[in-house]
């Protein structure tokens, strides 16, 4: 077995415990996996970020911007974003790496969070336009949605625009929704997207399933930026 | 490969397509032309990943290793099928999509009647590897190995052969391992060919257009070239990565075309290249001797018995502080090699203060570390050059490809790993390059010599005896 990212050979020792209990397959060396941190210690109640706050200034401010009714009842992420993340997500969502999606299964299980799971709960990945699905071949937060445990549905669509990425925070947030409703659901919704930076994104697919009737909208991303 | 502008503006016909994509082996994404324009010209496929006797192999690097293929569920065209990992920062090659490559015309390249600008002179045994070269692109002899010492200087023995090449109307491309080089070269080949339009490619690029007659490239940019040039000089064939990589290999031989020169240049060739040169089986010239006539440094050895130790508690080594205290021309610079980057960082400080204590330099700043994830290794190696800094920690990057005018060069730890024969040899070879200052101290410290110091001493010797010294 090699690792995804650096490519050096995986050893691993033989014990008495992995005879017994085969561990999962790693598909990072040591090495590598040390580079990736996963948020821990104090964090903002409702957006995962690392703070001394319980809730931290950004969703003080949405919760503001909303007129004290956010419609995104809470984000959970599993790491933070550092720059070898930033290197193994440019490679993996713009250069189209789908191998590398893999490296984060196991973490991404593992962190499903007990607190928004309920029964009947569905999952809805953030969509691509399609000009974009068609260009990266996959949609990454589809490809995560499939290691959780629980129905997937996508019920949104995205109108084709700029890349989030390009866009600064204020045009993030004053952007119009670039998303359509495919199908309504009436049912608790847990978004599950690979980023969450302004949580604008979020916001606005979380804005559209609650008009339509939507309860709940949480949502679980890989990383909070 | 993206000039838009141009194309919706004036339709483009088959010559400037022609022009433009000859020689080229490309995803249809790379290709900047719209359907219907792309239909009427004269592109052919080829499978972009083939299968053979349960083999993988990628047609645009050659890659076969099956770690280094993945499957996708590709939502493109609705199946799963294999992408290559290997050249995957050079644009994803899908099972799903082919390649491909010019099938029209291909256009001539002028023929230049007096190309070259340069005026210098060349010493007798540049000369004689000058007039080599010539031959060889002349008769279209496959393969010629040139080894030259460090600081021979190869780059102006390659201008008469490259004259030649471009009276005769053909392409050039000159593929090294590092786009520092490329970065390096570019100004000089555009100062020695000044009416000849010359592109250069690397990875970050303005312009990767690679149109031009005479391209300079990382050895990667092959991969993008198909049957295009008649004439491929590459640069350290024994450098990383064209050493360890076989998709490099597999580039270079596919980039030239069926009848061509392929002019290999090197300072320290490796043991398969010896026993082809040994055997008769590779054509070579041999440059003894560097272009200020004076001998190559011979490096000395000094035992340090707890070397390892020290480095461990970031201590340096007695014989280090004894050999800094009194050099022998300590107006020189010095450059400072270490086996890793962590050591780099963390000796920076600590020798720092030695060299303030002994008042070699007047300020902490002037010693600083230099490694290959660096954001700032271009702004420091230029510092160094201007003799802003007076110390250069670094690891083997700086080996070669490099030439500062007076420095004393010291390894730290020459018997680790990273040390190979090769890079002993051009880490000796960066000291004396200057005719004003053709010597310089080279002292490797050491914890017990190993093959690899052992050969590089030996084969100074035996160069410098074959330069006649």
């Amino acid at each position: 077995m090699n690792c995804i990212w650096c490519h050096d050979v995986i050893m691993v020792e033989t014990s008495w415990i992995n005879v017994f209990l085969p561990p999962k397959p790693n598909r990072l060396c040591q090495a590598c996996e040390a580079e990736l941190h996963t948020l821990h210690g104090q964090r903002c109640s409702h957006c995962s970020r690392i703070t001394v706050d319980s809730v931290c200034s950004d969703c003080t401010w949405w919760k503001q911007f909303m007129n004290g009714n956010d419609v995104l009842d809470k984000n959970y992420s599993v790491f933070a974003y550092n720059d070898r993340m930033q290197e193994m997500i440019t490679k993996w969502k713009y250069r189209g790496d789908y191998q590398i999606g893999y490296v984060f299964q196991t973490t991404f299980q593992d962190c499903f969070p007990k607190i928004i799971q309920t029964k009947q709960q569905i999952v809805v990945p953030i969509p691509l336009s399609p000009e974009r699905l068609y260009e990266r071949s996959f949609n990454q937060a589809e490809m995560l949605a499939q290691f959780l445990p629980i129905k997937s549905v996508n019920a949104l669509s995205r109108i084709h625009g700029e890349k989030q990425s390009k866009k600064t925070r204020q045009e993030r947030i004053s952007s119009i929704n670039p998303f359509k409703l495919e199908e309504p659901i009436n049912k608790p919704v847990i978004l599950v997207d690979d980023i969450y930076t302004t949580g604008a994104t979020l916001r606005h697919a979380a804005a559209l399933l609650k008009e339509h009737g939507c309860p709940m909208v949480y949502s679980y991303t890989l990383i909070r930026g | 490969m993206t000039t838009p502008s141009t194309n919706q503006q004036h339709p483009l016909t088959q010559q400037d397509l022609a022009l433009r994509y000859t020689g080229k082996l490309l995803l249809r994404s790379e290709i900047d032309l719209d359907d219907d324009n792309f239909q009427r010209s004269n592109f052919s496929p080829i499978p972009s990943i083939i299968r053979r006797n349960f083999l993988f192999i990628c047609q645009r690097c050659g890659n076969q290793k099956r770690s280094l293929f993945a499957k996708i569920p590709c939502q493109s065209c609705h199946q799963t099928h294999l992408y290559c990992r290997n050249c995957i920062e050079m644009g994803r090659v899908m099972e799903c999509t082919p390649l491909y490559f010019w099938s029209g015309e291909s256009p001539n390249w002028p023929q230049h009647q007096r190309p070259c600008s340069w005026t210098g002179t060349l010493t007798e045994v540049q000369q004689h590897a000058s007039y080599k070269i010539v031959q060889a692109v002349l008769t279209a002899q496959p393969e010629l190995l040139v080894w030259a010492v460090c600081g021979a200087g190869k780059t102006e023995m390659l201008f008469a052969g490259i004259t030649k090449a471009l009276q005769l109307g053909k392409r050039i491309c000159i593929a090294t391992p590092r786009a520092d080089v490329v970065r390096e070269l570019l100004p000089r080949m555009k100062q020695a060919f000044s009416d000849i339009t010359i592109q250069g490619l690397y990875g970050g690029a303005e312009n990767k257009d690679g149109t031009a007659q005479l391209l300079i490239a990382t050895t990667h940019q092959l991969l993008r070239f198909q049957e295009a040039f008649d004439v491929l000089i590459i640069d350290e064939i024994d450098a990383f990565p064209f050493h360890n990589d076989p998709s490099l290999l597999f580039a270079s031989k596919r980039a030239r075309k069926k009848l061509h020169t392929t002019i290999y240049l090197t300072a320290t060739p490796r043991q398969e290249h010896r026993v082809q040169i040994d055997r008769n089986k590779l054509p070579h010239v041999f440059v003894p001797t560097r272009y200020h006539g004076h001998p190559l440094p011979i490096p000395t050895l000094s035992m340090c018995f707890s070397l390892r130790k020290d480095l461990k508690k970031k201590n340096p080594p007695a014989r280090f502080v004894r050999w800094i205290s009194k050099r022998g021309n300590p107006a020189r610079q010095m450059l400072i090699f270490v086996p890793t980057i962590g050591l780099a960082e963390e000796m920076t400080p600590i020798i720092a203060n030695l060299l303030l204590s002994f008042g070699i330099v007047t300020q902490q700043s002037e010693v600083t570390s230099v490694h290959s994830e660096d954001p700032n290794r271009e702004a420091k190696i230029k510092s160094f050059r201007k003799k802003h800094l007076r110390v250069l920690l670094t690891t083997t990057i700086l080996e070669r490809g490099v030439t500062f005018p007076s420095v004393d060069v010291a390894v730290l730890d020459a018997g680790h790993t990273v040390f190979d024969e090769a890079a002993l040899v051009q880490i000796a070879g960066r000291a004396g390059r200057s005719s004003d200052d053709p010597t310089g101290e080279v002292i490797f410290f050491h914890d017990g010599k190993t093959d690899a110091i052992v050969h590089a001493i030996r084969s100074i010797k035996q160069m410098n005896s074959r330069g006649g010294f």
